[in-house]
């Protein structure tokens, strides 16, 4: 049983916290020890909201050490680049590649990062990065809330947890009438994972 | 039977209790009041659990002090949240210090599994030694999740409610009362050798040159940076087992006490001679997390160093912050944004909308003083807004108001509170200002639901603790009945008439109240027509940014609205504030 700590981020509304404990579920019905701890006092509010979830034979601690995850999965370019540094070498980073500027942004006081330097960023960490147009499919799918069930169907391509768990989980959390959106979510995360893979040039 | 206030990270405790059919639950008025109505059950025989937030314990320290003195008949079980770092409080606060000074047992879990399987002990230990037991959670137990096996049926223990009178234990007058203090001190010493053998606490023994003394989140933290290290997990943090304490110490080399906040161990084990090292090691300011740990474990020798690159090394750029908001169509944002407009200027304009822009040199708070509470709209002290000049605790802003103005502080003041906050502890305060012949404005900021964690019902809403229709409690009336004579209801989207309410209430001799009604958009989550900027009629004065709503942004040079985000002409607040009649509801 290989161990992976994951960290979630995004910014409050966009389903971290449902797609972790999602994720959570999946892992524990897979035989692991997990244990999850979302940062989201205030997030609901449109803050930063971080989530981390760990998983393997025997976990202690419900958070995270800087430098010790083997995922990062940002539901927003900003919150990706953020939560970078706790990225461990050549850990793998997921990023969807939206943008949401903050307030203080939008008001003009500070600077949304570029592309490059969120990338740059990244990659003082790992070279493992992957920008995934997360929300644009899901819009193309006709619901941007699958944009969570997205992510994970790309992320479930490096985990250890066979394809059949999450279609089960989703099936049973998800209503009967967004269940075919969220599958087809999930499938084209997946899709989208496996063809990136195949044509990565590191 | 259970009763509650919401309050991070409590809340889910009440939410996830209103979901098994057969217990008794409410959100009570506040946690004084839920404290009570747990202490009156448990009077009657019933099992009673009282749920709240770290400072919810300060407002029910007096029943939390009475309940000790009296004990239990039903078990009686204080569940309180601390939250260390403050991710969504006003203070950092160790109430394990409550249990010591109140002469009252205390639990507390590492994970969610004990967090489970306590409770039963907890109501047992209530009964066996007549006591009420602090149950103690943080942030990091609450708003985890980890593992947990449940009982296939659980077993519930009934008793048939029934009240036996017995005034020298019930009714604290004097003479009753001392009595009872000799038996708080024989209650905490018997729990102290029953803590003993209290087989949840563990002793792991392995290398012996350091001996770790932990409990609650920190224990999790501990095990996961000293991997080979000796343990004690304590879960009754008071009274100590001392002779377990005393064995442990005398098995390892170094003892080690790893304690999030206050130094309540370390103090209490050096005063029985056993040199500890405590607050060395970790802060005693701010939530603790295993890489604060590993880093200090570090810094003064007790790990080696490890062959990976110190976490110090920040590779983040200086990235802009993202701070909680006032969320788009938010009831709270109109009368926050006219509190601004009121408050920058010692005269303000009547008619100019647009007076921000030549306010440079006028940038400061000269107008009116809004003293401010604990709930979403505390938010607005954030820019753009700026709109609150003071937020100390739950109910405060109507006595600082009072309080300012009895000193002679000549501007205009308002007080800014939100629907449940004022029906949890300002009712009082507007009692005190009517009593006092106060003239104090009272701005009651009613968005029908305890928002800011997560909409639970309160009185001023008519919903239950189940979601079921309840009797409402009519704030207006509410104000009318203790005297207010100048009492108005006013529309939460309708910025001019905000406006002119406040300049008319904040003018007169006499204390008054103004409701603004408008239901939160997240608990209704109805959108209306939506708006659209027309750039070609815009002449870029930006004021629509400066009512601080995230749907609408500057590109370049040009202003947007997300459709996504926007809640349209349910809102209209940008519209409002356009004096160019830029922002329309698209046509068709």
């Amino acid at each position: 049983m290989i161990k992976a700590d994951l960290l979630m981020a995004g910014v409050g509304g966009q389903g971290v916290i449902l797609a972790s404990d999602a994720l959570a579920e999946i892992a524990v019905k897979a035989g692991y020890d997990v244990k999850k701890s979302d940062s989201l006092g205030m997030s609901q509010r449109g803050g930063s909201v971080v989530s981390h979830l760990r998983m393997g034979e025997q976990v202690f601690s419900p958070m995270i050490k800087r430098g010790d995850a083997d995922f990062l999965l940002g539901f927003e370019r900003l919150e990706g680049a953020r939560w970078a540094a706790y990225l461990r070498r050549d850990g793998v980073a997921i990023v969807n590649n939206l943008a949401i500027p903050p307030l203080s942004v939008v008001g003009g006081a500070s600077k949304y990062p570029s592309v490059g330097e969120v990338e740059e960023t990244l990659r003082r960490r790992t070279n493992q990065i992957y920008f995934v147009p997360g929300t644009e499919i899901a819009a193309e799918l006709g619901n941007p809330q699958v944009l969570n069930v997205l992510l994970i169907g790309f992320l479930s391509v490096f985990l250890e947890i066979d394809e059949g768990s999450y279609v089960d989980d989703l099936s049973q959390r998800v209503p009967q009438k967004f269940l075919q959106v969220n599958l087809k979510a999930f499938a084209r995360g997946r899709e989208e994972a496996l063809h990136r893979k195949e044509t990565r040039h590191d | 039977m259970a009763a509650a206030y919401p309050g991070t990270p409590s809340t889910e405790i009440m939410e996830n209790l209103a979901r098994f059919p057969g217990i008794y639950v409410e959100w009570s008025t506040n946690e004084k009041v839920a404290l009570e109505v747990a202490m009156g059950a448990s009077y009657g025989g019933v099992r009673a659990l009282a749920a709240m937030k770290h400072v919810g314990l300060n407002v029910a320290a007096d029943p939390f002090f009475a309940a000790s003195v009296t004990g239990v008949r039903g078990g009686l079980v204080l569940v309180c949240c601390d939250d260390p770092g403050m991710h969504s409080s006003q203070n950092e606060q160790d109430n394990r210090h409550y249990a010591r000074f109140a002469k009252v047992p205390i639990l507390e879990p590492t994970d969610s599994q004990e967090a489970y399987s306590l409770m039963e002990w907890a109501f047992g230990i209530s009964e066996e030694f007549d006591t009420p037991v602090l149950f103690r959670s943080t942030t990091r137990i609450s708003h985890c999740k980890t593992v947990a096996e449940i009982a296939e049926s659980p077993e519930i223990k009934r008793r048939p409610p029934k009240f036996v009178r017995d005034p020298h234990k019930f009714v604290m007058v004097p003479s009753n009362a001392r009595p009872r203090h000799p038996l708080m001190e024989e209650r905490i010493q018997k729990l102290a050798a029953y803590f003993e053998a209290f087989p949840l606490n563990e002793m792991i023994l392995r290398d012996r040159s350091i001996g770790i003394i932990s409990a609650g989140a920190s224990y999790q933290y501990a095990r996961e940076v000293f991997r080979n290290a000796s343990f004690l997990k304590l879960i009754t943090t008071y009274p100590i087992p001392e002779n377990l304490i005393r064995e442990f110490a005398s098995k390892v080399e170094r003892v080690v006490v790893v304690e999030e906040l206050d130094p309540f161990l370390e103090d209490i084990f050096k005063a029985m001679g056993i040199g500890v090292t405590g607050k060395q090691l970790v802060p005693i300011i701010g939530e603790l997390n295993p890489e604060i740990l590993e880093e200090r474990a570090i810094a003064i020798g007790l790990l080696p160093h490890a062959g990976r690159p110190p976490a110090t090394q920040r590779v983040e750029h200086d990235f802009p912050p993202r701070p909680p908001l006032l969320c788009p169509g938010c009831p709270h944002a109109a009368t926050s944004y006219a509190l601004k407009r009121l408050g920058f200027y010692h005269v303000v304009p009547q008619d100019d909308m647009s007076g921000q822009k030549r306010g440079g040199i006028q940038q400061q708070r000269q107008g009116i003083i809004a003293t401010s509470d604990i709930g979403c709209y505390t938010l607005a002290v954030y820019p753009p807004l700026l709109a609150l000049d003071t937020c100390a605790c739950m109910g405060a802003s109507i006595g600082q108001a009072h309080g300012l103005e009895k000193a002679g502080v000549a501007n205009r003041i308002v007080s800014v509170i939100g629907d449940s906050t004022f029906i949890h502890s300002g009712i009082t305060s507007l009692v005190d200002v009517v009593y006092n012949e106060g003239r104090g404005t009272v701005i009651i900021l009613d968005n029908n639901t305890t928002a800011m964690t997560g909409h639970q019902g309160h009185p001023g809403t008519g919903i239950s603790a189940r979601g079921e229709r309840a009797r409402r409690v009519v704030i207006e009336d509410l104000c009318r009945g203790v005297g207010v004579r100048d009492v108005n209801v006013i529309d939460a989207f309708d910025l001019p008439v905000i406006e002119a309410t406040i300049r008319r209430c904040v003018e007169t001799d006499e204390p008054s109240v103004i409701v603004v009604r408008g239901d939160c958009p997240l608990r209704v989550r109805e959108k209306g027509k939506p708006l659209v900027v027309h750039l070609e009629e815009c002449d870029r004065c930006f004021n629509c940014l400066r009512v601080g709503c995230p749907a609408i942004s500057r590109d370049d040079d040009d202003v947007k609205i997300d459709p996504l985000l926007c809640m349209g002409d349910r809102c209209s607040l940008c519209l409002q504030a356009c004096h160019c009649q830029a922002i329309r509801v698209r046509e068709g």
